[in-house]
């Protein structure tokens, strides 16, 4: 089990009328792992998570969920995942406890457990004293936090998130993402769906970033950073004004832009320039003000991949 | 198997709590059938046999008829159909979960004629076909109710639209205001293709002793019903639900 791919895709394809959502997705997600999975509104990755956990059927290809077909064994596969799909909701007219134990019924855990979890759920995420309220009048931090609590019930091996904190304020967005991370340590695969890259960043072994239906790019986020290469630069300013021409000659340099008094070139060896730029200040008797070296962020990455901005 | 029967059972309790109450339940479900009943009886001379029979065989249809219409188009708008979709169950599961309720509140209102009857002196000679052709009925009309449900809006007034449309003039080829055997050629006809005659003259039967089809055939037509509209249901329904999302 250990080893084992928790999910794996296979030539996934959805198509709607003549538009291709999905475009022959293959990837795998190992056990343990947190997965990302980025892309721009539109890009299928909805879809794809729909298809993942067998809510909608794929028009061909073919997913793994521990080994179990989803196509083929729907529910066996849904019964050792736990979902929170994107625009879900609990039921308002239900209060807390009711919404819990409904799910629990759902997924055949027997009673006594599912009293014993739900407590232990409600009092994690702080809604105890809430329980018998009916969450029509739940906050949405507290109704996001409720319908992860829901997807918890079954004691899931993989849980699929998607678009967790959005809309959240700073402190649920938070809780979340702490569970996130404690689930995780207690084993449990993560896929995740999100807009937010510092969430990815911070969360995610491993990212997928999606555009129009197809990978665009599959790595661990400080990898794919380094695969978007030329997007490092060296930002410098000097006690006096240089001619900008000096440095589009330098070895290394890909390209020079002012940005405001700084100078910023961009560079794939940004350490070997700081020393061209040292050597360039002592030879020219000038004095270095500011030197910083920056790496691209995932944002950078993701808007490389998907080609939203020029 | 019998997991998804407890599955179907734990979804039919929620429809039930969450359900029961709304507007279009009590409106189409209770109230309509009971004003449509006073507007045919008053100021006819029928015998109360007849007519409690007619009531009982209308609210049935009614009232089971009620329920399930709603729960699809609600559940789509308030987005709780997609966390239903990712849970261990199938169409099947979740559409027999919302029949179940459907058929609780059919049979549970449908009471109401039969003890309002017995208390003015009508006698049930037949309970047992009563008992059995009520059940049987509720469990047609609601899957029939489904059908009109799988219609992948979130409008309930859509749905209860397009249901009011096709119950309206099945209730006047049924037999309820006017005996099948006075119906025209053609009314016999048409009467013979919908379901509540059939638990009409079931409900005559046991009313008042007298049928104008077979016992057997009206049990046996309410079971093809059931079937056809309950295949029809889920087959229209798995086709729905991922527009619904």
């Amino acid at each position: 089990m250990g080893t084992m791919n928790a999910i794996e895709v296979d030539n996934l394809t959805k198509l709607f009328g003549d538009f291709t959502a999905v475009n022959h997705l293959d990837f795998k997600v190992k056990n343990g792992e947190i997965f990302g999975f980025l892309g721009p509104n539109g890009a299928g990755k909805t879809t794809t998570v729909r298809m993942l956990t067998g809510i909608i059927k794929p028009s061909s290809g073919k997913v793994s969920i521990m080994g179990l077909d989803v196509r083929r064994d729907p529910i066996k596969a849904k019964q050792i995942m736990g979902v929170v799909p994107e625009l879900s909701n609990a039921y308002t007219e239900l209060t807390a406890w009711n919404n819990l134990q409904f799910m629990a019924e759902l997924y055949g855990v027997p009673k006594k457990d599912a009293r014993q979890r739900a407590e232990e759920l409600l009092r994690k995420f702080d809604l105890y004293e809430r329980k018998d309220h009916k969450v029509r009048i739940f906050s949405k931090g507290m109704k996001q936090k409720l319908i992860l609590a829901m997807s918890l019930m079954n004691d899931p091996e993989i849980l699929f998130l998607d678009e967790p904190t959005s809309g959240l304020d700073v402190m649920s967005a938070r809780l979340i993402k702490d569970m996130v991370l404690e689930l995780n340590k207690e084993g449990k695969t993560i896929f995740l769906t999100t807009h937010y890259m510092e969430e990815a960043n911070q969360l995610c072994n491993k990212i997928a970033v999606i555009n129009h239906g197809k990978i665009a790019a599959i790595d661990a986020p400080e990898k794919l950073k380094m695969k978007v290469g030329g997007l490092e630069w060296v930002e410098i300013s000097f006690n006096t004004p240089v001619d900008i021409s000096d440095f589009h000659t330098m070895p290394g340099v890909i390209d020079v832009r002012m940005s405001g008094d700084k100078l910023r070139l961009y560079t794939d060896e940004p350490g070997r320039m700081v020393y061209q730029l040292v050597d360039y200040s002592r030879s020219n008797d000038l004095e270095i003000v500011t030197l910083n070296t920056l790496t691209p962020t995932l944002e950078d990455v993701f808007i490389k991949l998907t080609g939203d901005v020029k | 198997m019998i997991d998804q029967l407890k599955r179907a059972y734990a979804i039919a309790k929620k429809d039930v709590r969450i359900y029961y109450l709304r507007g279009p339940v009590i409106i189409f479900g209770v109230l309509f059938p009971l004003f449509l009943f006073m507007a045919f009886m008053i100021g006819r001379d029928l015998p109360v046999e007849f007519l409690i029979a007619g009531l009982l065989g209308m609210t049935v249809f009614f009232t089971s008829t009620s329920v399930t219409p709603v729960i699809a188009p609600t559940e789509t708008q308030t987005r709780n159909l997609e966390r239903l979709a990712a849970c261990p169950v199938s169409i099947s599961t979740i559409l027999l979960g919302d029949m179940l309720a459907s058929v609780l509140f059919g049979i549970g209102i449908s009471l109401v004629p039969i003890i309002v009857g017995m208390a003015i002196g009508v006698t049930v000679t037949h309970p047992f076909i009563l008992a059995m052709g009520i059940i049987l009925a509720a469990f047609c009309f609601s899957a029939m109710g489904l059908i009109f449900s799988s219609t992948p809006t979130s409008m309930t007034s859509t749905v209860m639209m397009i249901s009011t449309m096709v119950k309206f003039p099945l209730v006047f080829i049924s037999g309820i205001f006017i005996p099948i055997g006075e119906l025209p050629q053609w009314g016999q006809v048409l009467a013979s293709a919908s379901p509540l005659t059939y638990i009409t003259d079931l409900c005559r039967y046991s009313f008042q002793g007298t049928n104008y089809y077979p016992i057997w055939m009206d049990i046996a037509a309410l079971v093809i019903f059931l079937i056809i509209f309950m295949t029809a249901a889920v087959k229209l329904h798995d086709k729905s639900l991922p527009k619904r999302l």
